[in-house]
């Protein structure tokens, strides 16, 4: 059985269908790229997979023994509360909260994977630092690193290179491919960057108002459906 | 200290600064969550509610804090849920509850012929009102508010941050919700008999807010609000013994000059 089975779902904002009679699934070791415009609802699918919105009609079900706390969560920006005092470590460690069950204290082995992640994401010296005085770049790190903490088999990343600088992005793509091939968690990321998902996932789910693509990347680029798209951004198919 | 330890040698100021102290740290802790999460309304209805559930158990001649314990810990549940359910409806409905519970005490108060002393005493607190019993209960209850905010603090701390992000990565958001809102009920009914229905709700905004002016990590508001919260209520107290001031008034009063000072302060350190 597939890791993330969704079966004709529609996911609606106060009864105002925001997407229709959608279908895809996520098996073990899938890296979903989703692509699309803005305003399409690709946050609101990531809500829906993550079981924050519940669709309006058709299921989404969870299988492989995938459990909540296994999944590892990067909220698109925008979603974030910008005035709150806390601090970067504080903010990363609740990232590892999930795996404590219902003990309340962080483990040793879970500490290490803080600090871990922190050193990859070079914030490491931020961590006694106000979240809320970095900049986006550098917030975008944090919540990355959270993100990297909490997943287990799953990551799921909205818009997750939004505000990192090209030196950032190449490292983020690299970590999530060695995410994705070394420790086989599964990926589902949102992106603006067509270019970056085609080299990097396995599949691309692609939403339009009206249209939708889902399939291999290979039948992505080969297909009617990304001609303008690829055209656009200087086409990467040749 | 003169004047301190004369003050201590009153059982009823004993038992008031005691329950005081204790209040003071569940409400200043509990209330850096819910002024972050924007939920400090909540406070402010759950009293009225106590006010009113305070008014029947003494005009059935219960004892207080038994009966109102279990009401208000039931209005947390239902303000929860209607906050949730919607931020603006949700805002009326606390003021409906409010105000109707406020309402339907002062009635019930004033028809049962206890007088406006009664009344008075209720609304703006006295701290003759202590029995030893509600004292024990007090302390019992409010130790264990703290020992439960301390050990699922750093939960606590993930859920107020981001709930989306903590609800997704699998922690039992509800739960939580639910531990801060009884924890606030009972801090509130215990502390509402010395602070009064008006003002206990200060206990839980003014120390949460100061701090924010000062501390811009979670660690450090939450202490220093615990701290600071301490420290306005024995002025305030010791203040209201010497001038034969109402307690709890003194007590927001002190609160008041503290926001201004950490204000200030806070000015001056972004500089
Ligand atoms: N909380 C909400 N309540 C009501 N409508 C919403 C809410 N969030 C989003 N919408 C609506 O749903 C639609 C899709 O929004 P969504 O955030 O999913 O888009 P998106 O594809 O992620 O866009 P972007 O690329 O800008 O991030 C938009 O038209 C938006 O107005
Ligand atoms: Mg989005």
């Amino acid at each position: 059985m597939a890791l993330i089975t969704c079966d004709n779902i529609t996911l609606s904002y106060d009864s105002r269908p925001i997407i229709s009679d959608l279908s895809f699934v996520v098996s073990q070791g899938d890296y979903l790229c989703i692509l699309g415009e803005n305003g399409a609802g690709k946050s609101t699918l990531m809500k829906g997979i993550l079981g924050l919105l519940k669709p309006t009609s058709g299921e989404i079900k969870y299988g492989d023994e995938l459990v909540q706390s296994e999944i590892g969560y990067l909220p698109q920006q925008s979603d974030i509360q910008r005035d709150f005092p806390a601090s970067v470590s504080e903010v990363v460690s609740s990232g590892c909260l999930n795996k404590c069950g219902i003990f309340p204290f962080l483990k040793k082995t879970q500490k290490e994977t803080v600090k871990k992640n922190m050193d990859f994401l070079g914030i490491t010296e931020l961590s006694h630092k106000c979240y809320q005085d970095l900049s986006g770049g550098q917030q975008q790190r944090v919540l990355l690193a959270r993100a990297l903490c909490a997943a287990g088999k799953l990551i799921v990343l909205d818009e997750p290179v939004a505000g990192l600088d090209p030196v950032a992005t190449n490292e983020l793509y690299a970590l999530i491919k060695t995410l994705n091939k070394k420790y086989n968690i599964s990926v589902i990321m949102v992106s603006h960057d067509i270019n970056g998902a085609i080299n990097n996932a396995t599949h691309i789910l692609h939403l339009e108002h009206n249209d939708m693509f889902y399939g291999t990347v290979k039948e992505y680029i080969t297909g009617e459906f990304s001609k303008k798209f690829l055209n656009i951004n200087g086409g990467n198919n040749k | 200290m003169n004047i301190f330890s004369l003050m201590m040698s009153y059982p009823f100021m004993m038992r008031a600064v005691v329950v005081g102290i204790l209040v003071s740290l569940c409400a200043s802790m509990l209330g850096v969550c819910l002024v972050l999460r924007k939920l400090s309304m909540i406070g402010d209805g759950l009293s009225h509610v106590g006010f009113g559930a305070l008014a029947i158990a003494s005009v059935l001649g219960f004892s207080p804090l038994e009966i109102t314990i279990p009401i208000v810990i039931a209005a947390a549940f239902l303000l929860l849920k209607l906050t949730e359910s919607s931020k603006i409806k949700g805002d009326s409905a606390i003021a409906i509850i409010s105000t109707g519970a406020l309402a339907l005490g002062v009635m019930i108060i004033s028809v049962s012929g206890n007088g406006n002393a009664d009344l008075n005493s209720y609304l703006f607190g006295s701290i003759l009102a202590m029995s030893n019993t509600d004292m024990i209960l007090s302390v019992v209850l409010s130790v264990v508010v703290l020992i439960l905010f301390n050990v699922f603090y750093n939960k606590i701390f993930a859920v107020t941050f981001d709930e989306e992000f903590a609800r997704a990565t699998g922690i039992n958001t509800e739960l939580f919700n639910i531990l801060i809102a009884v924890l606030t009920a009972v801090t509130i009914v215990i502390g509402m008999r010395m602070m009064g229905a008006m003002l206990i709700s200060s206990l839980i905004i003014f120390p949460a807010i100061s701090s924010m002016r000062i501390f811009k990590t979670f660690k450090p508001v939450t202490i220093c609000s615990a701290i600071l919260s301490v420290i306005c209520f024995m002025i305030g107290i010791t203040l209201s013994y010497i001038y034969a001031t109402p307690t709890g008034a003194s007590i927001v009063l002190v609160n008041i000059a503290a926001l201004l000072i950490f204000f200030i302060i806070g000015k001056i350190l972004k500089k």
